[in-house]
């Protein structure tokens, strides 16, 4: 694991009396791709605005590179921001824009000139150093948010909801741009969505985020393979989340039906959740499997077949390549390792603060 | 999009828009005829000169006026535009509610009668003991533009992306340069078009100049009263017509068209 970078230490935020943030502890390392991740109101975007210099947490510190920023102006940070509406200065052209930043730290005019050819190249937009902001796509403008924040070669870059304004075709293109970019300048990125999507193409780290709080942090193979509570499975792409009982170590009990599975430690006979993903259900002949049922409505996707499978008293959501027409009776297996294995929370309270027992 | 029509039907809209200008402007343009009409009798056209501009470009009381008019339009447009921006800066950084009271407490001054206005600032003046002159016409002038400035610089401040400001101050910028070189150049329509309207406002208002000017001290527009009642010269058509001029040459450089963006809605 590379240095620290950046380290948030029991920050909490208010707004009108109101928590937004909760005792947040987050350590982001050099060289990292970092995304936040979770709905709308979650905190995401006032975790970023704290880091960026433009909220004060009410408690807790800011630590970067080994210095505690919390009360430094966000003209002094040595962090750059892409804002979510691009933010260009409508008044100036291009050059002017990116030019920015490196007039004000007082870099010489050739530096500059360079450095503006530079940055446009690296997004792809040379020769539009004379045009205005309003003269460009979306997409374009946004490349040209990135540009001047990148010119004056900050630690970290902060992302607030680059794409959110683009089109999917535009938006899957700039993911691509983003993880080149990242790649080419070797430098920090923490971005922020409600994209899961966005946030599992491109990061190395995932931070869900729900009501303040955190609820998981980890790459996003973990993260989608093993949610450790039922918001991070839910929010994660589509899942069953169904009511189940331990029995033992590596035996599960869902809907009546006995299926194996890889997960320890639990203790025996306890109530838990167990998560399923849509296409780790495989349907077979109903004799072989203990838990059958009946398919009861299918829709062509495209890449698969979404169908749903009542069986056992619950309705499955299964993602397949192969259809099975409305009425089949069949069988529902699944791998003892797809099958992910979660406390129960106690209340709602507690499922939003992640406290698991 | 407009279906074809009867070439009678067009006949008449057109009639009917013809007579439209005509009531609008035909006062006017009967008084800029008379301006450069050499009999004095009103009824007659007794050929066309500009003696009467001459005469008045050679009547010095007329002169000092119009030289109050000026300055007292220029130095009301300049501070009222200057505390109007301060308030608007203000008063996007309060509450919704807080917000909504102000405008419409700022917006009263603009429906209140003006004659209201007038007496209530001589009152005013009055009661704090302020001897009244070219002072209070400026003080009287700054209050009643004022609403008028909010009014063209609000919906530019609502208009702004609130993220440049900060992406300046992210870009290493301090406060005051952000404000300067990102905040205000976007605010720039509202100002000049709040700046023109006070301007325009400032020379034309008659009532309230009128019960704030106190003895010894005329604007345009007061002076143009007094010799009015006199008797009626030909050199007031010439003034009139000028200050009409010169009212429609502001009007035009304040609603000009081919501005970059759209003029705010009102």
């Amino acid at each position: 694991m590379n240095k620290e970078l950046i380290s948030l230490e029991h920050i909490s935020k208010y707004f009108d009396g109101q928590m937004v943030l909760d005792d947040l502890n987050l350590t982001i390392h050099e060289n990292e791709f970092v995304t936040l991740l979770g709905p709308s109101g979650c905190g995401k975007t006032t975790t970023l605005r704290i880091i960026g210099g433009f909220e004060s947490p009410d408690e807790g510190r800011v630590i970067f590179d080994g210095q505690d920023i919390t009360a430094l102006s966000p003209n002094k940070r040595q962090l750059n921001t892409v804002f979510q509406k691009y933010a260009l200065f409508t008044h100036m052209d291009i050059a002017e824009n990116i030019a920015f930043g490196l007039k004000i730290s007082g870099k010489s005019k050739n530096y500059i000139q360079d450095k503006i050819r530079y940055a446009l190249k690296l997004v792809n937009l040379e020769g539009y150093e004379h045009r205005m902001p309003d003269s460009l796509s979306g997409g374009q403008q946004q490349r040209i948010a990135i540009a001047r924040a990148i010119v004056n070669e900050p630690k970290v870059l902060l992302l607030d909801e680059p794409l959110g304004a683009l089109d999917l075709k535009l938006r899957q293109d700039m993911q691509y741009e983003l993880i080149r970019l990242k790649n080419e300048l070797g430098i920090t990125f923490l971005y922020v969505t409600h994209d899961q999507e966005e946030a599992l193409t491109m990061s190395d780290t995932i931070v869900v985020m729900n009501q303040g709080y955190i609820q998981q942090t980890g790459s996003p193979e973990k993260i989608y393979n093993e949610p450790e509570n039922a918001f991070v499975a839910d929010f994660i792409g589509e899942s069953n989340i169904i009511d189940a009982v331990m029995v033992r170590d590596e035996l599960v009990q869902i809907l009546g039906a006995k299926f194996a599975c890889v997960d320890r430690g639990f203790g025996e006979n306890k109530p838990v959740d167990a998560v399923i993903r849509p296409e780790d259900v495989e349907l077979t002949d109903p004799s072989a499997s203990s838990l059958s049922g009946e398919v009861t409505h299918v829709i062509f996707k495209g890449v698969h077949y979404e169908m749903e499978v009542m069986a056992g008293g619950f309705e499955w959501l299964v993602h397949s390549t192969k259809m099975f027409p409305v009425g089949t009776k069949v069988g529902v297996a699944v791998d003892p390792f797809n099958i992910q294995i979660m406390n129960k929370p106690a209340s709602e309270d507690e499922e939003a603060a992640g406290i698991n027992d | 999009m407009t279906q074809r029509q009867h070439p009678a039907v067009r006949g008449v809209k057109k009639l009917y828009l013809a007579l439209i200008i005509v009531f609008l402007y035909a006062p006017i343009a009967v008084m800029i005829v008379q301006s450069f009409n050499q009999s004095r009798s009103r009824a007659r056209w007794g050929g066309f000169t500009l003696e009467w501009y001459q005469s008045l470009l050679e009547n010095e009381e007329i002169l000092r006026a119009l030289g109050n008019t000026l300055s007292i339009a220029a130095l009301s447009a300049l501070f009222s535009t200057l505390i109007g921006l301060i308030a608007c800066l203000a008063i996007v950084h309060m509450t919704k509610r807080a917000r909504t009271v102000l405008l419409g407490i700022a917006n009263i001054p603009m429906l209140n009668a003006e004659i209201v206005t007038g007496i209530s600032l001589m009152l005013l003046f009055l009661t704090l003991g302020i001897r009244m002159g070219y002072g209070t016409i400026l003080l009287s002038h700054i209050t009643f533009c004022i609403p008028y400035v909010i009014l063209s610089i609000m919906p530019r401040f609502q208009q702004l992306n609130a993220s440049n400001y900060e992406a300046a101050l992210d870009l290493g910028a301090s406060p005051p340069y952000a404000f300067f070189k990102v905040v205000l150049p976007d605010l720039m329509p509202g100002i000049v078009s709040g700046l023109l309207m006070a301007f325009t406002m400032s020379i034309d208002d008659f009532i309230i100049t009128h019960f704030t000017k106190g003895a010894g001290i005329d604007t345009l527009s007061t002076k143009i009263y007094t010799e009015v009642k006199k008797g009626i010269k030909p050199e007031m058509y010439a003034l009139s017509t000028l200050i009409f001029g010169a009212v429609l040459l502001l009007l035009m450089l304040v609603n000009r068209p081919g501005k970059k963006e759209k003029a705010p809605s009102r």
